[in-house]
């Protein structure tokens, strides 16, 4: 039998079975993904909104008190000017100010782009509850901060990269490291295996792994959050393995320096998820932040592939528009298998 | 003809010599007892003679090559048992065992013979698809040490391979070294249980990083005036030198 191809069907073998590895490979990116995902969609059982009756007719009164009973929304206040709209929205109390003008539309909603679903779906509920209004005619829409949504659920997109990146470093890190701890790395360093080929064979079968992710995860951010799906299909694979090949890649850079599963899983989830949450521009734009964590974000894999995979996701992009990204991807990849490489037999003694 | 031979083999860790200037040979085809206290640096020599370790100062050659300049051509003609258990536990013997073949770059045809013969020769029919971490400890250890054959090495360096097994399992598996090293296999086995430096053709005894002694049992036991290995190991671990 093939050195290499056996190594690879001895990781299939280590992964099937272990139970605790499968289900973090399979079941974590499902339920983070439903957790994550309707943590947000249940937010609007009280969505801080302020309204502004221009109107005050009895119409318009009667709407205002039907947003006051629905339990969707939060009515924070009410408004009589523009600077008081502004100042509410900028000191983010309010996502959302519900206008009755004297004329023109019978409503006006202005709603805070910058967090599209969160957006969409304020607007969507607050149709729902005005019920007798028909969007378009009746309603007119402006979105501060975000016009025209242009990058519009931004959530899911974000959370692939999140998920994507936690397993593939830490199922990486931890199959090696548990050769550290209970010796058959030994056994295979002293074999003629080449550590490129432990290397190799180490993060071939995840990247495969990774591919049923990939579908998993995009079968429910389409099925369950309908996410939209403009650009290519191959396209949006080929970015999510690569992006899981870096993160494999770092998994191994990891395991060169942690000794035990342990320190791996510290490494993997301590150093890699708050970064990941934080600074790939997952929850906070990467422009609202001081200048240093901009800085660093530079380094963040998933801030990479996030651009790249909201703009095939939503924009339909091709891949000359996410050139930069893929290179980027491509080049930590690169760096890191290079270093692991090099690090790798160094460690044991 | 020398099975290895080392040259002022040193090993140190910052200012620590955990190898201090080894120069000895092993013979081919004999079992070579590498015997010391915990700490003396056994694991360390072996390490450097397996390819795990680069030397600080100083060569060896194995199986007639050096394991500063080639250190893979030596690897393919070595087996190495580990002191930790060196098999994969959620794997079956024979998934191991194709799986080490691999490693070793045997082909299919040799490596189904080779598999066939250890089946008979360790008395595992029945048991090839048992997972390793259900097979009881004295089996796991007969295992490790066919698989470290599978590739036939010229040597084969086992690190405390008795560790923690009962006596009668012990006797048992020095029973199969002995046989095997009859089959002109050069064993170098360390270990700190003194009654099995008996089953050596010749002894290494380690203190603190050096080689204080080499030679058979027998005349190890004559020159010291004593009758036990264990004496014998007493005598040089207070100081006396060989
Ligand atoms: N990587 C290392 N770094 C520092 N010291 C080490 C290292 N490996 C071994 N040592 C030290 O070298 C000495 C010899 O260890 P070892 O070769 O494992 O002894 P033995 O196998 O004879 O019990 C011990 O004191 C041990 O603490
Ligand atoms: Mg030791």
């Amino acid at each position: 039998m093939n050195a290499f191809l056996g190594f690879i069907l001895k990781e299939f073998r280590h992964i099937l079975r272990d139970r605790r590895t499968l289900a973090i490979l399979f079941g974590l990116p499902i339920v983070q993904l439903l957790l994550f995902g309707y943590a947000i969609r249940n937010e609007l059982t009280s969505a801080e909104i302020a309204v502004w009756d221009q109107a005050r007719t009895a119409e318009s009164r009667a709407a205002i008190a039907r947003l006051e009973a629905g339990g969707y929304f939060r009515v924070m206040g009410r408004v009589d000017s523009e600077t008081q709209v502004d100042h509410l929205f900028r000191r983010g109390v309010v996502r959302q100010v519900v206008v009755f003008p004297t004329d023109g539309p019978r409503v006006h909603l202005i709603t805070d782009g910058s967090d599209p679903n969160m957006a969409r779906l304020l607007q969507r509920y607050t149709m729902g509850v005005l019920s007798d209004v028909e969007p378009g005619k009746d309603v007119r829409t402006t979105y501060l901060y975000n016009p025209g949504l242009k990058s519009a659920n931004l959530f899911v997109p974000g959370l692939m990269a999140v998920i994507l990146m936690l397993v593939s470093t830490l199922m990486t890190s931890i199959s090696l490291t548990r050769e550290k701890e209970t010796g058959t790395l030994e056994t295979l360093l002293a074999s003629p295996l080449a550590p490129a080929q432990i290397i190799w064979g180490k993060v071939l079968p995840y990247l495969l792994v990774s591919f049923v992710n990939v579908g998993t995860v995009l079968v429910i951010a389409r099925a369950v959050f309908g996410v939209p799906f403009n650009g290519s299909v191959a396209l949006f694979i080929f970015v999510s393995l690569l992006y899981a090949f870096t993160a494999l890649a770092l998994g191994m850079l990891i395991s060169t320096v942690a000794r035990t599963q342990q320190t791996a899983m510290m490494l993997s989830l301590g150093g890699l998820l708050l970064p990941t949450i934080l600074l790939s521009g997952f929850i906070y734009p990467i422009s609202n932040m001081p200048d240093i964590l901009q800085a660093i974000s530079h380094v963040i894999p998933a801030r990479w592939y996030m651009v790249a995979n909201r703009a095939i996701l939503l924009k339909g992009a091709g891949l000359a528009d996410i050139g930069r990204e893929v290179l980027i991807l491509a080049g930590m990849t690169a760096l890191f298998l290079t270093v692991s490489i090099r690090r790798f037999p160094i460690r044991l003694d | 003809m020398n099975a290895i031979e080392t040259h002022h083999l040193t090993k140190r860790f910052g200012g620590f010599t955990a190898v201090d200037d080894l120069t000895f040979s092993v013979r081919a085809g004999e079992i070579f007892g590498f015997l010391g206290a915990n700490g003396a640096g056994k694991t360390t020599a072996m390490k450097m003679l397996t390819g795990l370790a680069a030397p600080t100062s100083g060569d060896a050659t194995v199986a007639g090559r050096s394991i500063r300049d080639h250190a893979v051509s030596v690897k393919k003609r070595i087996g190495y048992m580990s002191q930790r258990f060196s098999l994969y536990e959620d794997l079956s013997v024979r998934e191991n065992l194709r799986f080490f073949g691999g490693v070793y770059g045997l082909d299919d045809a040799t490596l189904a013979d080779r598999i066939a013969r250890f089946e008979t020769t360790y008395h595992m029919s029945g048991r090839m698809h048992t997972r390793v971490k259900e097979l009881p400890l004295g089996i796991k250890q007969n295992v490790a040490f066919g698989t470290a054959l599978l590739h036939q090495p010229d040597i084969v360096f086992l690190d405390e391979p008795t560790g923690g097994v009962d006596p009668i399992t012990r006797r048992r598996f020095w029973g199969m070294l002995v046989e095997e090293a009859a089959r002109g296999t050069t064993l170098f086995v360390t270990t700190h249980y003194m009654d099995e430096a008996e089953y050596c053709d010749r002894i290494g005894m380690m203190v603190d990083g050096k080689l204080v002694a080499l030679d058979t049992p027998a005349r190890l036991k004559q020159t010291m005036g004593v009758a036990t290995m264990d004496d014998v190991f007493v005598k040089l671990a207070r100081g006396g030198a060989a």
